[in-house]
């Protein structure tokens, strides 16, 4: 739940779960194992394709949803069941407390539903004088707890058996020990009694079958079984969402959604409810069955060009589950009610801004979630255009305001990171330069900063531009800023191996910023101003590759260069014939000019490597860079967690810091219990966090990127 | 190998991964005597339905006294076969009933069914149980006992797609999907077996 007034209040609340103990290891160990689970259960599918099939089908039915409703009305009536469309919250509760007193119940058991939580159902019947039991184990602990859940398939996992034996004492009012399998036989029996008692039962579901009329429920505990066969009532809320054409289509997304939720093959239990079915309690000895359709804020995102992706969730959870932030919060402050990536999203569209505002900034762009989400959904990208369009309505922050100001002038910008050289201190008194790409402000104690350099890489390229006779690849060079004012030794060490390997080169003057931190603050506008600017510099040559050695501006150029451009006619051709090109270091070192183990002296040198979000995820690139630390003659010694974010995130280190550090000290744990010299990488972001990391630290092992040791080692 | 025997070897790996156990019999009286075996075996000390012999509150514990014998609940048999059951019943002293399992809330020692489909990729039983005595037997039996003939196993739920459509526009109808035992994983993420519904699941495997 949010409560924060302002940012500052939130990142309160975040250090409290930073100190909660339990919290951190839960979710730290979580964390490893469902990676293991889940690939594990992947194991012989294609899952990727799978995925696929999945958006697309969602996709076709959230775009003929009034179709299906009214199949799914017509075959649901005609199986004796009612169907009800609620346009929001208060109006399918008001529904379902209809039901309730229509049919005289006063006592309902429910099984676990997300839409409920949505609506605060509960209360709602509550406040109608009715009791109301959650049966799911979790959902039960958590209700006794009056709180809202902190994952959505586990939604009591941030308590502990301590906490939970307590409450069971309470409950009971008899003791109880803190042992798992007693205390689940004690809510097993504690449980049976409430839908022995019960009139009605109220569920979610998982699928509402066009075609038939009737839904699945995809449960492991097996109550939802209970619920909806011993009350004589049973109500079904649900999301426009589940309703999907057919059976095909359920059965396709329960391929995905236990695997990806648990690294379950399937659920202990799929039921599959059509119609009003035998009940000895129920008039005529037939259940009364309702399902009631909720529309909340869905057909909002429907319509929405951009946003109706969004109606593929399963709620699955992977995108919690994989999430670094999530890991080190807890769903109760990455989310309100629906957690994770996907609920700082649904949080914008169900609860509105007030609860989004704080939460849709708390979001480091790494990618993890977009990779393992079942519907195949571009979660980080939505969570920016939601944080854009809040500072459109709302009124951009200063400082980003500031930022896309002076993006939007190249020279401006490039002037003040020369004068930032001198002025180490502008930082506090002009207030803004502090959220520049690269001058980092106070909270920073955890990395040691790096000085601008000297001379940046546009001021060098002059004098060391090679001039290659018979070139075999014609390449344009885009550093970025960072690569360019604070790291252009990176940028020259890979023309040494270019120049080695006859590769001409280009670097044109005008490129500036890709972009990515101003659209990472919010600011679409200035982000596509920045990506016009760069699309003409690079407009006149012809060039086999762009070239990139940051893994984040060579992600931004390629997939969000397009998408940025695609209002704009003229261009939407030139930003896809541009992004083709673009590729990062490693892969073209690796896959282009295919460089061999002799032509690099053998050192006894151990090196690991950490892989940067937008180049494992961002680009897919997995095996380049190993094999090239082992073809540039070193020894490749795995680091554990390899692919997980080092914190820097780009903007997100400024306005979280706590966060970034503890994302940083774990990284750098495990890169240190590798017993590697070096730390190699891919991206000038990551290797500023990880060296202000190691230095603070005092370790001795050396952050280089991978184009650096290739230089040093070529013959 | 016969795909027949391939899947069921599929189907039985992928059953004893979430921990059902998996016997191959030849005949339907070797169920019967298998059911009686695992009823008697089973907390032979005590009559208790689980979670029974710790402390609760008296509406709970009120419901446990009302079990007083070992019951086998087997509704949806064959006449014949459960002609059989009742008179073995009788014999070692269980009580067997095959209707009225609301009267039998608190819980029964066995649930003894018959699946529709068994699916090979995950090691489900489909068992289609529009009668309520059916479900409930499946539901509030501590072991829950499944007779699933060879020849009913398929790929995956693809393959049972046209099946299940059929029975679904049957109206009404109610259709499980069953793989394991009731299992939650709620508390500090251990897995324990046999929350709401069955602690154990016995698929017996009919060649036929
Ligand atoms: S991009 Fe990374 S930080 Fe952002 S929500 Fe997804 S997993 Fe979490
Ligand atoms: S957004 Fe994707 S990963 Fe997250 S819950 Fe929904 S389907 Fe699962």
């Amino acid at each position: 739940m949010q409560k924060a007034k302002n940012l500052k209040e939130y990142r309160e609340e975040l250090h409290e779960s930073l100190d909660n103990d339990f919290l951190r290891t839960t979710l730290d160990n979580f964390a490893v194992a469902y990676r293991a689970g889940r690939a594990n259960a992947f194991k012989d599918i294609d899952v990727r394709a799978l995925i696929r099939e999945i958006a697309d089908s969602k996709d076709d039915a959230t775009a003929r949803f009034d179709e299906l409703y009214k199949q799914f009305k017509a075959n649901a009536e005609a199986s004796g069941a009612h169907v009800h469309f609620a346009k929001d919250a208060d109006e399918a509760n008001a529904i379902i407390a209809g039901i309730a007193k229509a049919s005289d119940c006063k006592k309902i058991v429910k099984s676990k539903s997300m839409t409920a939580e949505e609506t605060l159902l509960n209360h709602a019947l509550e406040d109608e004088g009715l009791e109301v039991v959650e049966t799911d184990l979790g959902e039960w602990i958590i209700q006794l707890r009056h709180e809202g859940p902190s994952h959505m398939v586990m939604p009591a996992i941030h308590l502990s058996r301590y906490q939970v034996g307590d409450l069971f004492s309470e409950v009971t009012g008899k003791k109880q020990d803190a042992e798992i399998e007693k205390l689940v036989k004690v809510a097993r029996r504690e449980l049976r009694q409430k839908y022995v008692e019960a009139d009605m039962g109220i569920t979610g579901a998982n699928f509402a079958v066009a075609e038939t009329g009737g839904i699945g429920l995809v449960t492991n505990e097996g109550n939802a079984r209970l619920v909806t066969t011993l009350p004589r009532v049973h109500v079904a809320l649900m999301g426009m969402d589940k309703i999907i054409p057919s059976l095909h289509d359920a059965l396709r997304i329960l391929k995905v959604l236990p695997r990806n939720a648990t690294g379950q093959a399937i659920t202990s239990y799929v039921t599959w409810i059509t119609g009003a079915n035998e009940c000895a309690t129920g008039t005529d000895g037939k259940k009364e069955i309702h399902y009631v359709i909720m529309d909340n804020g869905r057909s909002e995102m429907s319509k929405d060009p951009l946003f109706s992706q969004v109606n593929r969730c399963v709620r699955c959870g992977a995108c919690a589950n994989v999430c670094p932030v999530y890991r080190l919060v807890g769903g109760h402050k990455m989310g309100h009610i629906y957690i994770g990536a996907i609920g700082l999203i649904l949080t914008y569209f169900f609860h509105g801004k007030d609860k989004a505002r704080n939460l849709i900034q708390n979001c480091i762009n790494c990618e993890a979630c977009k990779d393992v989400c079942a519907g195949g959904i571009d979660l980080p990208r939505l969570i920016k255009e939601i944080h854009a369009r809040i500072q459109d309505e709302e009124g951009h922050p200063l400082p980003s305001l500031l930022l896309s100001k002076v993006l939007k002038n190249r020279k401006l910008f490039h002037t003040l990171l020369r004068t930032a050289k001198w002025a180490q201190k502008p930082v506090e008194s002009e207030g803004f330069i502090r959220h520049l790409p690269m001058i980092l402000g106070k909270e920073h104690g955890f990395k040691a900063l790096p000085a601008i350099a000297e001379k940046p890489f546009r001021d060098r390229w002059p004098d060391i531009r090679p001039n290659i006779a018979n070139p075999k690849h014609r390449v344009a060079l885009f550093s970025g800023c960072v690569q360019d004012f604070v790291y252009p030794e990176q940028m020259e060490a890979a023309v040494r191996v270019f120049e080695a390997n006859d590769v001409s080169m280009e670097y044109p003057m005008e490129q500036s910023c890709c972009g990515l931190p101003v659209q990472m603050m919010g600011e679409m506008k200035a982000s596509r101003d920045v990506a016009v600017q760069n699309l003409r510099a690079f407009e006149t040559g012809d060039y086999d590759y762009v070239i990139t050695l940051c893994a984040s501006c060579a992600a931004h150029l390629k997939h969000n260069y397009p998408k940025l451009m695609k209002d704009s006619p003229s261009l939407t051709l030139k930003a896809q014939q541009f992004a083709d090109k673009v590729i990062d270091y490693s892969s073209f070192v690796h896959d282009v000019l295919k460089v061999k183990a002799e032509d690099f002296k053998k050192t006894d040198i151990k090196a690991t490597y950490h892989a940067p979000c937008h180049l494992c995820r961002g680009l897919d690139v997995h095996d380049a860079p190993r094999e090239l630390i082992e073809t540039g003659g070193m020894e490749y010694v795995e680091c554990d967690e390899e692919e997980v974010c080092c914190g820097f995130g780009g903007t997100f280190s400024m306005k979280f810091p706590e966060l970034s550090s503890e994302l940083l000290r774990k990284k750098l744990d495990n890169v240190e219990a590798t017993g590697a010299e070096v730390l190699l990488t891919d991206c000038p972001g990551c290797i500023m966090q990880l060296r202000g990391g190691l230095k603070t630290k005092g370790s001795s092992i050396q952050v280089r990127h991978v184009a650096e040791v290739l230089a040093d080692n070529k013959k | 190998m016969s795909s027949k025997e391939s899947l069921s070897q599929t189907f039985t790996e992928k059953a004893k991964l979430v921990s059902a156990f998996v016997t191959e019999i030849a005949s339907e009286e070797e169920a019967l005597s298998h059911v009686l075996d695992l009823c008697g075996k089973k907390e032979a000390c005590q009559l208790l339905v689980s979670g029974c012999e710790r402390d609760l509150s008296e509406k709970a514990e009120n419901l446990c006294d009302a079990k007083q014998s070992k019951i086998i609940a087997a509704p949806g048999l064959k006449k014949d076969l459960y002609k059989k059951l009742e008179a073995k019943c009788k014999k070692s002293g269980f009580e067997c009933i095959d209707s009225g399992l609301r009267d039998h809330l608190a819980g029964v020692d066995i649930g003894f069914t018959f699946a529709d489909y068994g699916i090979a990729e995950t090691g489900t039983l489909m068992i289609d149980c529009p009668s309520e005595d059916l479900r409930l037997a499946t539901m509030v039996s501590e072991y829950h006992i499944c007779i699933l003939p060879k020849s009913k196993i398929r790929k995956d739920s693809y393959s049972i797609e046209k099946m299940m459509l059929t029975r679904m526009n049957k109206t009404p109808d109610y259709m499980a999907y069953v793989t394991g035992a009731s299992r939650t994983a709620d508390i500090e993420r251990v897995l324990a077996l046999g929350v709401h519904g069955p602690l154990e699941l016995h698929i017996l495997l009919l060649e036929d």
